[in-house]
């Protein structure tokens, strides 16, 4: 087994473990005795492949961005997760966890969402399957985001406004485990990323992991190797860096870079870079990195990105951050919105914001000319154009 | 150590409130007020940013502690003279990130130092608690409450019974605080399925629990309740203080 992956006892080193409330000790043993199980089944596994295939559209293509190979005097690719059906990575979770909450009898599915994104994934794959759905989402996110709450609204989804705390991600993710304490029996709990409790940040980059899947086949057809030399991908709590770099861990020669959102700047007090200002702690049921103050309160982020902006990050890439197998690295707003811009002028695609922070940063990194670089492109900008136009005045 | 005993068939009221709430420096004049007006045994809170085991008024005092100054640090300083005004049982209840970072050796000795009998961290599980903590906790004398809800096995209710050594919270419904027991046939069947099987440790039931009625239901099969959310409900408002007898009365008498 690798080191960089789970343990039995649900710990990446140090990290993760399940710190949870006894009211939900059933639910998430169900889920950690069952998970495997039901993913392993071969009926699971055909239909799963053939909605990422069908539904989502997956294969996602790996595209050679040759403008911005030249611009950066090396070889890169684009892992086109913006092509799938509803515009990021994130369905590819919400599909794998919407045949499990089936199979495990569930008859209602509740999730948290920050931008919408997840809100979205979460609520189409409930239209699809006809399964009732609630999504928290904060008070300002709901007035930040008014097309995705549409969306999610259209899919038959209940939005409902968490109103606690700062109203923000955070806080629709504690008003979803309350909920879940609260329905216990037939409620199931779509976590959007790879945080959480064991077992969900496995879970979680496991449907994801179908990134670095496709991605290692694609490069070795067009390039007749299978590895990259780097990787790039852009952490939130880190579900497409999850994906993204699953098949390449125990490659020690492909160089992984996780880029979180520095915000106005790391030491401006208005930042999400939780690797460089985090300290190790609990949120959300386990054990990782999070921004906090000294005694131990979660501390509200801030970046431009509304899917970056989360105090902590999974307990994989807290593991792969001390361990030193990943560089987690970070880049400011306006870096990100310029990388956004760029890509859009260079190769005719708009990336969400998330994505830009991992364009920027090939800017940072001195190339010599004949690396194979991939970048994840997890999702599309066509719900930032509000803020693409203001920051540009376009 | 046992400090939670039932006296004379008398059910034990437990009360629970925020420390730092309403005012920062009103944590231990309001400890002293629920002894001297009849309250059994304490759970003083210490306020944390993301209580997800908490409903809306215990998530409101906890904020409001927050913005008053109230951390770890400063709750056990306040407590120095607990014991000079309290006598009956204390127990700190609480997160275990706060915990944490205070660390969990210094919280011990602090919670031994200034007179606390035990601490309840609900996402604190057990299998953390026995590998990493139980030691610690125990070299202080510090007792570690578990949980048992309606959903709990019996082998886990078993282990948490031998690793218990002051009282069992067991929760009324699976839900999160502040909400209203219900009072029906289900929850009498759950009390008396617990209370049959023998457990070493006294029961105590909380949440949910809220006035005269929901405290003697829940006492019927166990040793007493604990009334949170119904009381930091009434703090804050003109002369509470006054009216921290009369509350106790209301349930008690």
């Amino acid at each position: 087994m690798s080191i960089y992956q789970v343990n039995e006892k649900g710990y990446y080193g140090p990290f993760g473990g399940a710190y949870i409330p006894e009211m939900l000790y059933p639910n998430v043993k169900e889920l950690r005795e069952e998970y495997l199980k039901i993913i392993e089944e071969k009926s699971f596994q055909e239909e799963f492949n053939q909605l990422l295939r069908d539904y989502v559209g997956r294969p996602s293509p790996l595209y050679h961005a040759k403008r911005l190979s030249e611009k950066y005097g090396t070889t890169i690719y684009l892992k086109r997760e913006d092509l799938n059906h509803t515009g990021a990575h994130k369905i590819n979770n919400t599909i794998g966890q919407i045949l499990l909450a089936e199979r495990l009898g569930k008859k209602r599915i509740i999730a948290e969402t920050g931008a919408g994104q997840h809100g979205v994934a979460t609520a189409t794959v409930c239209a699809l399957k006809g399964i009732q759905c609630a999504v928290y989402m904060g008070e300002i996110d709901i007035q930040r985001q008014a097309p995705n709450v549409a969306r999610m609204k259209m899919m038959g989804a209940e939005v409902i406004a968490a109103t606690s705390g700062s109203k923000t991600l955070k806080d629709a993710t504690n008003e979803a485990l309350r909920d879940w304490i609260n329905n216990p029996v037939d409620t199931h709990y779509i976590i959007g990323s790879v945080v959480g409790p064991h077992p969900y940040p496995d879970m979680v980059a496991r449907f994801q992991s179908i990134i670095s899947e496709e991605t290692k086949k694609q490069l070795l057809t067009k390039t007749g190797k299978e590895n990259p030399d780097i990787v790039l991908a852009c952490v939130g709590g880190g579900s497409n860096a999850a994906g993204m770099f699953y098949h390449f861990l125990d490659d020690e020669s492909v160089q992984l870079y996780a880029v979180e959102a520095a915000g106005h700047g790391v030491d401006s007090g208005e930042s999400a870079a939780t690797t460089a200002l985090g300290k190790e702690g609990v949120l959300h049921g386990s054990r990782s990195i999070l921004m906090q103050t000294e005694d131990g309160q979660v501390i509200e982020p801030y970046s431009i990105s509304a899917g970056l902006d989360y105090p902590g990050i999974g307990p994989q890439h807290a593991w792969l951050f001390k361990s030193g197998r990943g560089k987690y690295v970070s880049i400011t707003d306006d870096e990100a919105m310029r990388a956004g811009l760029e890509l859009t002028r260079l190769e005719g695609i708009i990336p969400a914001i998330e994505s830009s922070h991992a364009l920027a940063y090939l800017a940072k990194i001195p190339f010599k000319g004949d690396e194979t670089v991939v970048v994840c492109l997890s999702g599309r900008g066509d719900k930032d154009l509000d803020n693409y136009m203001k920051y540009f005045d376009f | 150590m046992n400090t939670i005993e039932k006296k004379e068939g008398n059910p034990l009221l437990s009360i629970y409130f925020t420390a730092g709430y309403p005012a920062l420096d009103s944590t231990i004049q309001i400890a002293k007020k629920l002894e001297e007006a009849g309250a059994d045994f304490l759970e003083i809170g210490f306020p944390y940013s993301d209580p997800v085991a908490d409903g809306p008024v215990i998530q409101h005092s906890s904020e409001v502690a927050l913005a008053n100054g109230m951390t770890v640090k400063k709750l056990f300083e306040q407590l120095r003279e607990l014991r000079q005004h309290v006598h009956i049982p204390v127990f700190l209840m609480g997160y275990v990130n706060p915990v944490i970072q205070f660390g969990v050796e210094k919280f011990c000795e602090e919670c031994k130092n200034v007179g606390v009998d035990g601490v309840i961290i609900p996402d604190l599980p057990m299998y953390e608690y026995e590998d990493l903590y139980k030691e610690t906790f125990e070299k202080n004398g510090i007792a570690n409450i578990f949980i048992v809800t309606p959903q709990t096995s019996t082998e886990r209710i078993r282990k948490i019974d031998s690793l218990s050594n002051s009282f069992i919270y067991l929760l009324s419904s699976n839900a999160t605080t502040g909400k209203t027991l219900d009072v029906g046939e289900d929850t009498n069947a759950y009390f008396k399925r617990i209370h049959d099987l023998q457990l070493k440790n006294p029961l105590i039931v909380g949440f949910g629990i809220s006035n005269k009625e929901t405290f003697q239901k829940a006492s019927q099969y166990t040793a007493g309740a604990i009334i949170g959310s119904a009381f930091v409900k009434r703090l804050g408002g003109k002369d509470y203080m006054d009216q921290i007898p009369d509350f106790i009365q209301s349930i008690k008498g």
